[in-house]
C-alpha cells in the first residue's frame, strides 16, 4: 500500500517532467543512431599518389578501390602529402618500390597499407599464390557482415541504461533529501525499506518501458545483430537498471547537491565502461581485470552480448543475471542503513 | 484540574550534536486539547525540540514520551500531524497529487480519502487550487497546504514548526480559529513560533532562548510574573535582560 503510494508518485513526477522523459528516452536512442552510422559507415577509401615508374601500379590499386593521383615529380607528391591531401606516395626508386605514408591517422594508415599489399600480391601473381591452398571459414558466432555496432551495440545498451537510471534516480532522491520532502517522508509511518522499496517499484516500472524501446529501436530500427531471445534483453536490462537505481540512491547520500551528484558520473559510470568489455580486457594487466568482475555493467554487458550475438539462453546468462540480483540487493541493504542516519528506527 | 495524564511528557531532555549542545535538560508537559506554543528566537533549539517530540530525531539524555509511549516509536507516528518549517511538497505535482500520496502513506483510502481531501483543502481555503501544479502556488499557499497535509489523516497530536509564516493576516486569524475548533476536538496542538502577538493566542507557552526553557506557563501568567505588558517584554525579562 505505502510501497504503491511512491511507486506511484514516482511515475506521476515523471511524467510531469517532460524533459527528463525525453532525456530518459530520446537521448540513447539518439547517441545510438549516431554511433550506429559512424561505426557502420563504409570503409575508409585511401588517396594514394604514384609518380614517375610507380604509375604501373595504378590499375591494380584502382582495382582495390582506392583513389589513385599520378604526379609528374617526386617533389610534388611529396607537398601533397606534406599537406594531407594524399595518404600514401608510391615512388620507385632503382627496382624496388618506396612508401612514405602521411601517418597522422591510424585508420587511413592501416586501408592505405592494405590496399597497397593487394596490390603488389596482385601483380606478381603465379608462381606465390597458386600454391596456396584456401581454407573454407564458417563462423561460430556472428557472421562475415557483422559490423563494429554489433559488437557495441549490446554494451552500450547496458551502458545507457545504466547511466541514465544512475544519474536521474541518484537526482531524485538527493532532491528529497535537499527539499525536505524525506524528513516529511520519515515523520511518517513509513518503513525505511518501504522507501526503498517504493522506488525500485517506481524505477523499475519506467526502466522496463526504457529498456523496451532502446532494445527495440537497436535491434529493428538500427539493424543490430540480435541472435537470441529479445525477453532475456530485456530481463538484464531491467536487473542492470535496478542495480543502477540502488547505487545512484546509495552514492546519493554522499552528495550536497545536484552537481556532486553529477561528480560520480566519472568516477563511478566511466571506468566501468571501460572495464564492460568494449575494448579487449586480456591485454590489461590482472588487477585491472579482476576490478572489472567488481563492476555491474561488466556482468549486464557479457549477459546482453551472449544473448544478442551469441545467441544463448538461460544457462549462459544465469551466472550473470544472479550476480546482478546479488549487487541490487547489496546496495538496497545498504540504502536501509543509510538513512538511519535520517531516523533510527 | 487535569486528571489525565499529559498528551506530551519531556524530562530532563538534551540534544546534542557532537560536542555542541543544541537543547540542556529540558522538562515540560503538554495536556490534552490545549495548544501549546514554543516561543524563541531562531536557532533556539525550537526545531530540535520538535523533531524530538516527532521521533524523527532522538535525545541525547532525558526522555521524551507520547501519548504515555516513549519516543521514538514508529506507531506513533500515525497519532502525529507533523508540518515541518520548509514546504516539504513535490512541486512537479499537483495539490491534489500530493494529498493523495500523503493521504496514502497514512492509509486513507477511497471515499474517505476524497472526503479528507475536500475537508483539509477547504480549511486551509484552498479547495479552487487543487488541481493546479504546487510549483504555480505563491509562498503562501505551499504554507497552507503543508498545514492541510498535517491534518489530513485526522491526528489527536498536532506538531506544527513555524505554521503560519508567509500566510497574511485574514487567512492566519481563520486558521488560527480553525486550530481553536481542532482544541475543541479534543486535539492537541504543539507550534513554533517567532512572533510575540501569535504566542499570546496559545493555552500555555513555553519561552526557549539558547537550548533552555526559561520559562513555561500562560501567556497572562507569565506575563504576571514578570510584572510585564506584554509577552515581548516578559521573554526579555526571562532572557536575563532585565534593566
Amino acid at each position: 500500500m505505502r510501497i504503491r503510494a511512491i511507486t506511484l508518485r514516482i511515475l506521476r513526477q515523471f511524467i510531469h517532467d517532460k524533459r527528463t522523459m525525453a532525456l530518459m528516452f530520446i537521448a540513447p536512442l539518439l547517441v545510438l543512431s549516431l554511433m550506429s552510422l559512424v561505426f557502420n559507415s563504409n570503409a575508409y577509401k585511401p588517396n594514394i599518389g604514384v609518380s614517375g615508374a610507380a604509375a604501373v601500379f595504378s590499375p591494380a590499386l584502382e582495382a582495390q578501390d582506392a583513389a589513385v593521383t599520378s604526379f609528374t615529380t617526386t617533389e610534388q607528391g611529396e607537398a601533397a602529402l606534406r599537406d594531407s591531401s594524399i595518404d600514401a606516395f608510391v615512388t620507385v626508386e632503382g627496382n624496388a618500390p618506396s612508401v612514405i605514408l602521411e601517418g597522422s591517422n591510424p585508420a587511413a594508415t592501416r586501408a592505405a597499407m592494405q590496399v597497397l599489399r593487394e596490390a603488389v600480391l596482385q601483380l606478381q601473381p603465379a608462381a606465390s599464390v597458386t600454391g596456396l591452398i584456401q581454407p573454407s571459414v564458417s563462423y561460430m558466432y556472428g557472421a562475415e557482415d557483422m559490423t563494429t555496432i554489433d559488437r557495441f551495440g549490446p554494451i552500450m545498451i547496458g551502458v545507457f541504461v545504466f547511466f541514465f537510471v544512475f544519474l536521474i534516480a541518484g537526482v531524485s532522491f538527493l532532491r528529497e533529501r535537499t527539499t525536505g520532502t524525506l524528513e516529511r517522508l520519515l515523520s511518517t509511518p513509513l518503513k525505511r525499506w518501504e522507501i526503498v522499496l517504493g522506488y525500485v517499484g517506481g524505477f523499475g516500472i519506467f526502466t522496463v518501458v526504457q529498456a523496451l524501446l532502446i532494445s527495440w529501436f537497436s535491434v529493428h530500427m538500427l539493424g543490430i545483430m540480435m541472435a537470441g531471445s529479445f525477453g532475456y534483453v530485456l530481463l538484464i536490462t531491467l536487473l542492470l537498471a535496478i542495480t543502477a537505481l540502488t547505487l545512484g540512491t546509495l552514492l546519493s547520500a554522499f552528495a550536497g547537491n545536484e552537481l556532486q551528484m553529477i561528480q560520480f558520473i566519472p568516477l563511478v559510470i566511466v571506468p566501468q565502461i571501460f572495464l564492460s568489455g568494449l575494448f579487449p580486457l586480456d591485454t590489461l594487466p590482472l588487477w585491472l581485470q579482476r576490478t572489472g568482475l567488481a563492476t555491474p555493467i561488466y556482468y549486464g554487458a557479457q549477459a546482453l552480448m551472449d544473448i544478442m550475438i551469441r545467441g544463448k539462453g538461460w544457462s549462459s546468462i544465469a551466472l550473470d543475471a544472479y550476480v546482478l540480483v546479488g549487487f541490487s540487493l547489496l546496495f538496497m541493504v545498504l540504502n536501509v542503513l543509510a538513512l538511519r542516519k535520517h531516523r533510527r528506527m | 484540574m487535569n486528571q489525565e495524564q499529559p498528551v506530551i511528557s519531556v524530562t530532563r531532555v538534551s540534544r546534542a550534536f557532537g560536542s555542541k549542545t543544541v537543547l540542556k535538560d529540558i522538562s515540560l508537559q503538554v495536556n490534552r486539547a490545549e495548544t501549546f506554543g514554543l516561543l524563541g528566537p531562531s536557532g533556539s533549539g525550537k526545531t530540535t525540540l520538535v523533531k524530538l517530540l516527532t521521533g524523527i530525531d532522538e535525545v541525547s539524555s532525558g526522555e521524551v514520551q507520547v501519548m504515555g509511549v516513549r519516543m521514538p516509536k514508529l506507531t506513533m507516528l500515525q497519532q502525529i500531524g507533523y508540518m515541518a518549517q520548509s514546504d516539504a511538497l513535490y512541486t512537479e505535482l499537483s495539490a491534489k497529487e500530493n494529498l493523495e500520496f500523503f493521504a496514502a502513506l497514512y492509509g486513507l483510502r477511497g471515499g474517505n480519502r476524497t472526503r479528507r481531501i475536500g475537508d483539509v483543502m477547504e480549511l486551509v481555503n484552498l479547495q479552487e487550487h487543487l488541481r493546479k501544479r504546487v510549483d504555480q502556488y505563491s509562498g503562501g499557499m505551499k504554507r497552507r497546504l503543508s498545514l492541510a497535509i498535517a491534518l489530513l489523516h485526522e491526528p489527536p497530536l498536532l506538531i506544527l514548526d513555524e505554521p503560519t509564516v508567509g500566510i497574511d493576516p485574514l487567512l492566519r486569524q481563520s486558521i488560527w480559529k480553525e486550530l481553536r475548533s481542532l482544541n475543541n476536538q479534543g486535539t492537541t496542538i504543539v507550534l513554533t513560533t517567532h512572533v510575540m502577538d501569535e504566542a499570546e493566542k496559545c493555552d500555555r507557552l513555553g519561552m526557549i532562548r539558547d537550548g533552555k526553557l526559561l520559562a513555561a506557563d500562560t501567556p497572562a501568567g507569565l506575563m504576571q510574573a514578570t510584572g510585564s505588558a506584554t509577552i515581548e517584554e516578559a521573554f526579555v525579562t526571562y532572557g536575563g535582560g532585565r534593566k
